[in-house]
């Protein structure tokens, strides 16, 4: 009888069980308290040469001699980029999450969050590689060569020589990038919405529009906004699509100056100079101290997205715990 | 939330300007509608850029022969990167899947508690790091310990990412086990332990199937921690404690030549890897999603 086959185990087995289990969860812990502890004394090189003005100044010279490392234009890259595809991808997101919360007949509910599932399924060196062979084409002469012909001297924003390979183009694949994440957490929230609200408003004699409006968004503002945050999270450490799309300048040059101008993000410096900088030079140190800024910058954000998003999901265990 | 005096004073909204608020509404529904239109177009057009591109690249020597000379008329093939992708996945399953697995084991049946909460937060945190820290993090932990770039470096910086994945999902399948089940466990006279492998594992064994399905699905296209990891090499696997190759870094690497053949070369690997994470995603998703609704907040994940 299967019962008596299960009832082996002896009291010490499970004690010890129980502290394997333990072990095995806390080696998450200590993963992230050693990733601390690793990128500071790595860069530890760096911080002590250049101080505060390695995140302040913008120089990043590795000729021998002269070496002078400044993060600031990638600090502010990263800021940019991250910012403009907010810009994009949270409205475009909230429709979504609107579209199939509230409004999607339930035969498309389901193909729908399954192609936005797909489109977050998707690889990021894939969006890179769409981006630099297809979407840069037409971004280039549909977009920005008309803007730039029409406004480019008279708006900064505009200026200087579309490429195809700039702050504008990486911006724009990654708000593509960050929208299924920003869409299925916002839909699961705005499903958390107790249904009594939205009644309570059709009694009212509300439109879809005016209970989405007086029910949904106050019931689930802080959710969305932890939403929106868990997304900026994910375009900070955003690599290879930017790495293949922003055009990779260096020095004060990337600094962002103009939506059509090459940049540099954090993360794309890192992937981008890693190759070059040997073990145990200043470069490396900088590299990895581009890292420990990027790791400090995304736990901030991510704490704060993880509060305002498992406050609003806790009543709503089981389907998505955030 | 509605309160009283905001109800009456959209009772008298709503009695008037019918036809502005019908219009209004039409409107909104619309713009919604286009939302939706906007973020199919480019998944359409990803998905039929590498079906068109890559399915001429295809070829028995592109997936079996090693990378040929940098530019010469003979490319070669990607061989060594698809053998290195399914040996990373292995490999870092060895260590993801039982760690992942017995925290997850922890969370829910011994975590109730303060430290459990904390340790959810901090996998949930993780989760969602950037994968070029976690990358940075290999390097600097084995790489410069070691003095190499090989597959356990690469291994390393996977296992790491996707042990969150893991111990989540785990969690969350767990916990929809009835409580009954562990009851008439303990009746028994059965010791937890037992219970949890022998009752709850095996009854939640879809939702972790899931969990994992899905963290393979992520590390699968993980490009940025590989590059400070296994580095990349145009050989077979010769040893661990040598550099390797992976679909989604060659794939980089490929996609910065200036050469036609690197770019046909690029989607050919674009597709292979596009079918394994598709295949992956859409399995788990037919196989043990609808019946069970596990994968939680995981179901969106991606390689980065």
């Amino acid at each position: 009888m299967e019962t008596i086959k299960l009832k082996g185990g002896s009291p010490v087995f499970d004690k010890i069980f129980k502290i394997g289990c333990a072990i095995a969860a806390t080696y998450v812990l200590a993963i992230i308290v050693l990733i601390v502890v690793q990128l500071t004394t790595n860069s530890y090189d760096v911080w002590a040469q250049e101080g505060i003005s390695f995140l302040t100044g913008s120089d990043w010279n590795a000729v021998e001699g002269s070496e002078s490392y400044g993060a600031a234009p990638y600090i502010a890259g990263t800021f940019v980029t991250a910012g403009i595809a907010m810009l994009i991808g949270v409205p475009l997101s909230i429709g979504i999450a609107m579209f199939l919360s509230e409004l999607a007949p339930k035969f498309m509910r389901s193909i729908l969050s399954f192609i936005v599932e797909l489109l977050a399924a998707i690889p990021s060196i894939i969006y890179g590689l769409w981006g630099l062979f297809v979407f840069r084409n037409y971004i280039l002469n549909w977009i920005e060569t008309p803007l730039n012909n029409t406004l480019g001297g008279s708006v900064w924003l505009f200026s200087g020589t579309p490429f195809g390979l700039d702050i504008f183009t990486a911006s724009i694949v990654l708000a593509i990038m960050i929208i299924p994440t920003i869409a299925a957490i916002s839909r699961e929230i705005m499903i958390a919405v107790p249904q009594s609200q939205r009644e309570a408003a059709y009694m009212l004699g509300a439109t879809k529009w005016e209970t989405f409006k007086m029910a949904v968004i106050p019931y689930s503002k802080s959710g969305l906004i932890g939403a929106a945050i868990l997304g900026l999270g994910r375009a900070v450490g955003e690599t290879m699509a930017i790495t293949l799309l922003i055009g990779n300048a260096t020095g004060a040059s990337a600094f962002p100056s103009s939506l059509f101008s090459p940049g540099q993000t954090l993360s794309s410096i890192i992937a981008n100079e890693f190759p070059e900088a040997s073990n145990g030079s200043l470069q490396m140190a900088a590299l990895i101290g581009c890292g420990l800024i990027l790791f400090a910058i995304a736990i901030s954000i991510n704490i704060v997205a993880q509060i305002l998003v498992s406050k609003v999901l806790k009543t709503h265990q089981g389907a998505v715990l955030a | 939330m509605i309160t009283p005096e905001q109800r009456a004073e959209y009772r008298k909204h709503f009695r008037n300007n019918f036809t502005s608020r019908l219009i209004t509404d039409r409107i909104v529904v619309g713009i919604v509608f286009a939302c939706v239109i906007l973020a199919i177009v480019p998944l359409g057009s990803i998905l039929l850029e590498i079906v068109r591109n890559g399915a001429p690249a295809l070829s028995i020597e592109l997936l079996t022969a090693p990378p040929g000379a940098v530019g010469s008329d003979d490319p070669g093939g990607i061989g060594p990167a698809i053998q290195g992708t399914l040996m990373l996945i292995g490999m870092s399953s060895l260590i993801g899947v039982p760690v992942g697995v017995l925290g997850g084991i922890f969370l829910s049946e011994y975590g109730n508690n303060k430290y459990g909460q904390m340790i959810r937060f901090f996998n949930d945190v993780l989760a969602e790091f950037p994968t070029i820290v976690i990358g940075l993090f290999a390097f600097a932990v084995i790489v410069l310990t070691l003095g190499y770039f090989s597959i356990v470096a690469g291994m390393f910086a996977l296992s790491i990412i996707m042990l969150p994945v893991i111990t989540r999902t785990t969690e969350e399948s767990l916990k929809l086990v009835p409580v009954t089940y562990r009851e008439a466990g303990y009746a028994l006279g059965i010791k937890r332990s037992v219970v949890i492998f022998k009752i709850l594992v095996t009854s939640a064994k879809s939702g972790l199937i899931t969990g994992i399905m899905l963290s393979i699905a992520r590390v699968a296209g993980e490009t940025a921690p590989l590059i400070f990891t296994i580095l990349g090499n145009d050989d077979f696997f010769s040893g661990f404690d040598q550099p390797m190759d992976a679909l989604p870094l060659r794939i980089y690497r490929l996609a910065n030549l200036p050469y036609d053949s690197a770019t046909a070369q690029a989607w050919g690997g674009a597709l292979i890897l596009i079918l394994i994470i598709l295949t992956l995603n859409v399995g788990v998703r037919y196989l043990f999603l609808r019946k069970r609704g596990g994968g939680g907040r995981f179901r969106i994940t991606t390689g980065r």
